[in-house]
C-alpha cells in the first residue's frame, strides 16, 4: 500500500509570518554588490563568459573578490568605461561591440555570453538588453548572448545569481502541458553537493531531475506546467517568479541545511512526486543519521552560545534556523539584506520568538547593537571581521558560507564546524 | 572601452581611502553606491588592520536615485561628523556618483561644519589609485598646512625633516619608515613629521616647520612636495634609498642638506660582502626582468645590475605618471621601456625575453609561475603575504639585506645548478622534482613528463613544452637534446637557437645548430 504524505498546509506557514518582529533599517550598508556572484557562477557554468560593463571599480572589486582565481583562465572580465565612452551613447555601443567581437574571437570555446550591468552602466542608461539582442543577431548560432544587472544600486551580493538565473529562464525550452512531471533544482550548488542530491532523488524514484543553472549552458533545462522546482538557495526570488510565470510550481520547504532542513527539502519533492513514505524514510535514513552524527561533536561547543548575523547573503535566516534548532544556539539578531518571507516561511517559523529579524542595514547602529549584545559569535563580512576581533568579539566571516559546500546531509558537519572553529581557535590560542 | 581582467591599480577613490586610512583624525565621506564598501576589506584583510577604515559611504540604491541622493549625502556626512568627531573631513564621489552629479563639495560646504572640509575631485574615468592618493594628500596639505610657520633658527638645535609618502596599503611602508627614521637618528636628524601615515591634521598644520622634506614615495607625495617647495621653500631629497648604493647616496644628500657628517651613518650592511662572496659568483649576468611601480622598478634595476651583477633585460612600470623617469632609466640599461597597465603585454614581454628571474608585482608572480621562472615581489599590488609580521623594509641598509635574501631565494642555488646539469637523469633532479627552492608548485605538470618519457621511447613523437611557442623546424634529435638542458635555462636555449637559425637562414634545426648557437651566444 502506498502512503502519500500530505503537503504542509500553507495556512500554517502564513500564520507563522508574523511570529518574529522585523526591524527595517536604512543607512550605510556594508555589503557586496551582485557582481560578486560571477565569482562562483563562472565556475559552475563552464562554457559561459561574464563580461561586466562598468568602471575600474568593478574590475577592482572582481579581482579583490576572486583573489588567485584571476589567473586560472577566468571566464569573466570587465569592459572598463572610459572618458571618451561617456561622451556619446552611440560611441559606447560601438565600443562594446568591438570588445565583444575581440573577446569571442579570442575565446571560441564560449557558448554563452552574459553582458552584466553595473552601477555606471545603469546610471548612464546603457541599454545592455538591446546590445545583447544586437550582438546575438551578429554572433548566432555559435554564442547565446544575454544580459542581467549585478549593479550595487539594484542587487546585493547573492542577488546577482538571482538576476543571472532569472535572465536564463525565458531561454529555457518549453515543456508541453501533458509532459510527465519533472523536478528542477534551482540555484548553483557545488558539483559534489548536486551529485549527492541527484543520487537521493534517483533512489526515491524521481525519474527526471534537472538543475538550473546546468553545468553546460547548451544543456538548458526545459520548463513547463508540470515542472516542480525546489529552491536550493534562499536568494532566488526573481528566478522563482519567472519560473512560476512559465507555469512551474515551487515546492515549499525549509532550505537544505543540516539534518532537519535537508529532510524537509527532500520531503517536499517526495510528496510532490508521490513517493511512498516508507521508501522515503528508508532512502534518507543513512544520510540523516550521518548528518546528526557529524554535527554532534560541535553541539557541545555551540549549544547555548549566542550568535548575531550581520546582513550579507540572505542565507542568514535558514542558517540561524539550523544553528538554533539543531545545535541549540541562540540567535540574537538575524540580519538579511532582503527578507523573502514566502520562501523562508518554514525556516522563519522555527526561529525562537526572542530573535530579532532585521532587513536592510545602518551599519554603525547595527554595530552598536552587536557591542551591546556581546554575542559569542558574530557572522559578518571581511570589512568588519578583523575590527570586531580586535574589539574582543569572535567572528565568522560570512563569504565562506557562500563559497563552501554546506548544503545537504553530508555537509552538515562541515557547516557546523564552520561556526565552531572560530570559538575553538579563540580557546586554544595563548597569545 | 578597455577589456580587463586584472588592474594594477584601483580607482582613484581607493587612493583617497589609502590617505584617510593612513591618517588619524580624518574621516572620508564617499558618495558611492551600495557595494563600493568592498574596498574596506583591502585594509582589514590584506593589510590586516584592526580598525575599520575611516570611511562613510552613502551606499545609495536604485530607489534613491533622482530624488534624495543629495539629502542622503548630507545626512551621511552629518552622522559621520557626530559619531567620529574628526579634525578634518574629506568628501568626494566614486565613479558612479561622479555620473549623477550631486556635487559633494557644494553639499558639504552648505553644511558649515566647524572643521576643515576638503573636497576631492577625482576623475574616475581618467585616473587611477596612485593619482587619487597623490591628489588627496596634496589637497589635504594645501588646505590644512599653516602657511605662516617657518623652521626655527638653526643655531643650537638638530636639523629636522618631514618624511613624505607612506600610506595605508603601501608595499613595506611600515618598515621603511622605521628604517629611515633610525638612519636619520644616527645622523643626528629629527623627524618633524611622517605623513600621511600616522599623521593627524594637527600634525599637518605644522608641516612648514621642517628644514626640508624627504620624498620616499613620489607616486604618493610628489605633488605635495612640489607645493611645499613653492610655499615654504623647503628643499626635497629625491634619492630613493632602496639598495646599498642608493642608500649611501641618500645619506650623502641628506647630510649635505642638513649640514651634518654622513660618515657615522654609512656602511651598515651585510649586503656588499654577501654579494662579493664566492657563493654568489653564479649570480653573474643572470638575466632579470623588472616590472612594478616606477619608483620600485627603477631602484630595483640599479640593485640588480650594480649590486648583484645581474643583467637587466627588461624594465617597465604600470603608472604612466612616471613614464618619463622610467624611460630615462631604461636608457641606462639599454633596454626597451615597457609602460603598460595591460598584464597581457607584460606576459608577452616576459615570455619573449625568457629571463632567469622576474622581479615584479603579485601579477608577475603569477605570470612567472605559469612560465616556470623564479620570481620575487618588489612592488604593489601585492597580496597578504607581502604585508608580513616580521620586520622587512625595502629601504636603507637593512632593506638592502632584505632585497639580497628575497631575490636570491627563488633562484636555484649554485651547487644545485651543477647537480641538475650533471645528474639530470637522476630522479631527484628531474624536471618533475623541480628546484628545491621553488617548492612543490614548481614541478612540471604530469602530462608534460609523460610526453618527455614518450620521447625517449620513440624519437619521432612530437614534443610539447608548456607555455613556450611551439618549435618550428626542430629535428627530433635536436629536440631530444634540448630536453637534456635543465628546464630553467631551456627556454633561453630554445630561443637563442631559433634566433640563430633564423639569422643563418637555416630551414631545420639539427643537433649541430643547437651547439653552434650555444657557441655563438657563449658569454
Amino acid at each position: 500500500m502506498t502512503v502519500v504524505l500530505t503537503p504542509p498546509r500553507p495556512a500554517e506557514a502564513a500564520n507563522s509570518l508574523d511570529c518574529a518582529p522585523v526591524l527595517r533599517e536604512r543607512g550605510q550598508r556594508e555589503v557586496f554588490c551582485g557582481l560578486t556572484g560571477i565569482i562562483w557562477l563562472h565556475r559552475k557554468v563552464q562554457d559561459a563568459f561574464f563580461l561586466v560593463v562598468g568602471s575600474r571599480t568593478c574590475a577592482h572589486l572582481l579581482q579583490s573578490a576572486a583573489g588567485v582565481m584571476v589567473f586560472a583562465e577566468p571566464r569573466f572580465g570587465t569592459a572598463i568605461i572610459e572618458e571618451r565612452d561617456l561622451a556619446g551613447m552611440a560611441d559606447c555601443n560601438e565600443e562594446l561591440d568591438r570588445v565583444v567581437d575581440r573577446l569571442l574571437t579570442r575565446r571560441p570555446d564560449i557558448k554563452m555570453l552574459f553582458l552584466v550591468g553595473s552601477c555606471p552602466s545603469e546610471v548612464i542608461k546603457l541599454d545592455l538588453s538591446r546590445a545583447a539582442q544586437r550582438l546575438q543577431a551578429k554572433h548566432q548560432p555559435h554564442v547565446r548572448i544575454l544580459n542581467y544587472s549585478g549593479s550595487g544600486i539594484e542587487t546585493t551580493f547573492t542577488e546577482g545569481e538571482d538576476a543571472c538565473l532569472a535572465a536564463l529562464v525565458p531561454e529555457l525550452p518549453a515543456l508541453p502541458a501533458d509532459a510527465p512531471r519533472e523536478l528542477m533544482i534551482v540555484g548553483a550548488l557545488p558539483d559534489v553537493v548536486e551529485d549527492q542530491f541527484l543520487r537521493i532523488f534517483k533512489e526515491l524514484g524521481i525519474k527526471t531531475v534537472r538543475s538550473l543553472p546546468a553545468r553546460q549552458s547548451v544543456h538548458l533545462p526545459p520548463v513547463g506546467p508540470n515542472t516542480r522546482f525546489l529552491l536550493a538557495q534562499p536568494f532566488l526570488g526573481e528566478t522563482a517568479r519567472t519560473l512560476e510565470d512559465r507555469g512551474a510550481v515551487r515546492l515549499d520547504a525549509m532550505f537544505p541545511f543540516g539534518a532537519e532542513g535537508t529532510t524537509s527539502w527532500l520531503h517536499a519533492a517526495a510528496v510532490a512526486f508521490g513517493v511512498d513514505e516508507m521508501l522515503f524514510r528508508r532512502v534518507i535514513a543513512p544520510g540523516r543519521e550521518r548528518a546528526k552524527c557529524a554535527i554532534e561533536h560541535c553541539r557541545e561547543r555551540l549549544a547555548g552560545k549566542s550568535i548575531f548575523f550581520m546582513p550579507d547573503s540572505q542565507l542568514e535566516v535558514p542558517l540561524a534556523r539550523f544553528l538554533s534548532q539543531e545545535l541549540g544556539m541562540v540567535p540574537i539578531e538575524v540580519g538579511t539584506p532582503y527578507l523573502h518571507r514566502r520562501h523562508l516561511a518554514q525556516d522563519l517559523a522555527l526561529l525562537p520568538s526572542s530573535t530579532v529579524i532585521s532587513e536592510g542595514q545602518d551599519v554603525d547602529k547595527q554595530l552598536d547593537r552587536v557591542r551591546a549584545a556581546k554575542p559569542d559569535i558574530t557572522v559578518c563580512g571581511l570589512g568588519l571581521a578583523n575590527p570586531l576581533e580586535a574589539e574582543g568579539l569572535t567572528t565568522k566571516w560570512a563569504i565562506e558560507l557562500v563559497f563552501s559546500p554546506i548544503h545537504g546531509f553530508d555537509q552538515a558537519g562541515d557547516l557546523a564546524e564552520l561556526f565552531a572553529r572560530p570559538l575553538r581557535r579563540r580557546d586554544i590560542l595563548k597569545v | 572601452m578597455q577589456l580587463t581582467v586584472w588592474t594594477y591599480e584601483g580607482p582613484p577613490h581607493v587612493g583617497a581611502m589609502r590617505i584617510a586610512t593612513a591618517m588619524e583624525g580624518v574621516h572620508y565621506v564617499l558618495h558611492a553606491p551600495q557595494g563600493d564598501t568592498y574596498a574596506d576589506l583591502l585594509f582589514t584583510m590584506i593589510e590586516r588592520r584592526n580598525k575599520r577604515p575611516p570611511v562613510t559611504y552613502t551606499t545609495f540604491q536604485a530607489r534613491d536615485l533622482g530624488k534624495d541622493t543629495a539629502e542622503l549625502f548630507q545626512s551621511a556626512a552629518r552622522d559621520a561628523f557626530e559619531r567620529y568627531q574628526p579634525q578634518a573631513i574629506l568628501v568626494g564621489a566614486s565613479c558612479t556618483a561622479e555620473l549623477i552629479q550631486d556635487d559633494p563639495a557644494g553639499l558639504a560646504e552648505a553644511m558649515r561644519l566647524p572643521i576643515p572640509v576638503v573636497a576631492l575631485e577625482l576623475p574616475s574615468y581618467q585616473r587611477k589609485e596612485n593619482w587619487g592618493a597623490a591628489e588627496t594628500f596634496y589637497q589635504l596639505v594645501r588646505a590644512i598646512a599653516d602657511k605662516d610657520v617657518r623652521p626655527a633658527p638653526r643655531e643650537g638645535r638638530r636639523p629636522c625633516v618631514n618624511l613624505l609618502g607612506p600610506t595605508a596599503l603601501g608595499f613595506r611602508h611600515r618598515d621603511d619608515i622605521i628604517e629611515i627614521t633610525r638612519l636619520l637618528e644616527s645622523m643626528g636628524i629629527d623627524i618633524n613629521l611622517v605623513a600621511p601615515l600616522g599623521a593627524s591634521p594637527a600634525d599637518i598644520k605644522r608641516i612648514g616647520t621642517a628644514d626640508f622634506n624627504i620624498l620616499l614615495y613620489p607616486e604618493i607625495a610628489d605633488t605635495a612636495a612640489r607645493w611645499l617647495e613653492k610655499t615654504f621653500g623647503q628643499k626635497t631629497v629625491r634619492t630613493i634609498p632602496i639598495g646599498y648604493g642608493a642608500t649611501r647616496d641618500f645619506v650623502n644628500e641628506v647630510a649635505a642638506l642638513a649640514g651634518v657628517d654622513p660618515a657615522s651613518a654609512l656602511d651598515k650592511s651585510n649586503m656588499p660582502w654577501w654579494s662579493r662572496s664566492v657563493d654568489s659568483t653564479y649570480l653573474t649576468a643572470k638575466r632579470v626582468f623588472i616590472f612594478g611601480d616606477a619608483t620600485h622598478a627603477i631602484a630595483a634595476a640599479r640593485v640588480a645590475r650594480d649590486e648583484l651583477g645581474f643583467e637587466v633585460v627588461g624594465l617597465g612600470c604600470y603608472n604612466r605618471e612616471f613614464a618619463r623617469d622610467l624611460r630615462d632609466a631604461a636608457k641606462l640599461y639599454g633596454v626597451e621601456p615597457l609602460i603598460t597597465d595591460d598584464y597581457l603585454e607584460v606576459e608577452d614581454a616576459i615570455a619573449a625575453l625568457q629571463p632567469e628571474l622576474v622581479l615584479g608585482t603579485q601579477m608577475e608572480r603569477h605570470i612567472a609561475k605559469r612560465l616556470r621562472i623564479p620570481c620575487a615581489v618588489i612592488s604593489a599590488p601585492v597580496h597578504v603575504q607581502d604585508f608580513p609580521a616580521r620586520y622587512s623594509p625595502q629601504m636603507g641598509f637593512e632593506g638592502a639585506n632584505v632585497l639580497f635574501d628575497t631575490w636570491v631565494h627563488p633562484l636555484v642555488m649554485g651547487l644545485e645548478e651543477h647537480l641538475l646539469t650533471m645528474f639530470r637523469d637522476d630522479f631527484e633532479f628531474s624536471d618533475s622534482a623541480g628546484a628545491s627552492h621553488l617548492g612543490h608548485g614548481s614541478a612540471a605538470p604530469k602530462a608534460v613528463i609523460a610526453e618527455e618519457e614518450a620521447v625517449d621511447d620513440s624519437p619521432l613523437a612530437p614534443v610539447a613544452e608548456p607555455e613556450v611557442i611551439a618549435a618550428r623546424g626542430w629535428t627530433a634529435e635536436a629536440e631530444k637534446e634540448l630536453m637534456k638542458i635543465p628546464f630553467f635555462v631551456r627556454g633561453k636555449a630554445r630561443r637563442n637557437t631559433e634566433k640563430y637559425a633564423t639569422e643563418m637562414g637555416l630551414e631545420a634545426i639539427t643537433l649541430d645548430t643547437l651547439y653552434d648557437a650555444k657557441a655563438h651566444y657563449a658569454r
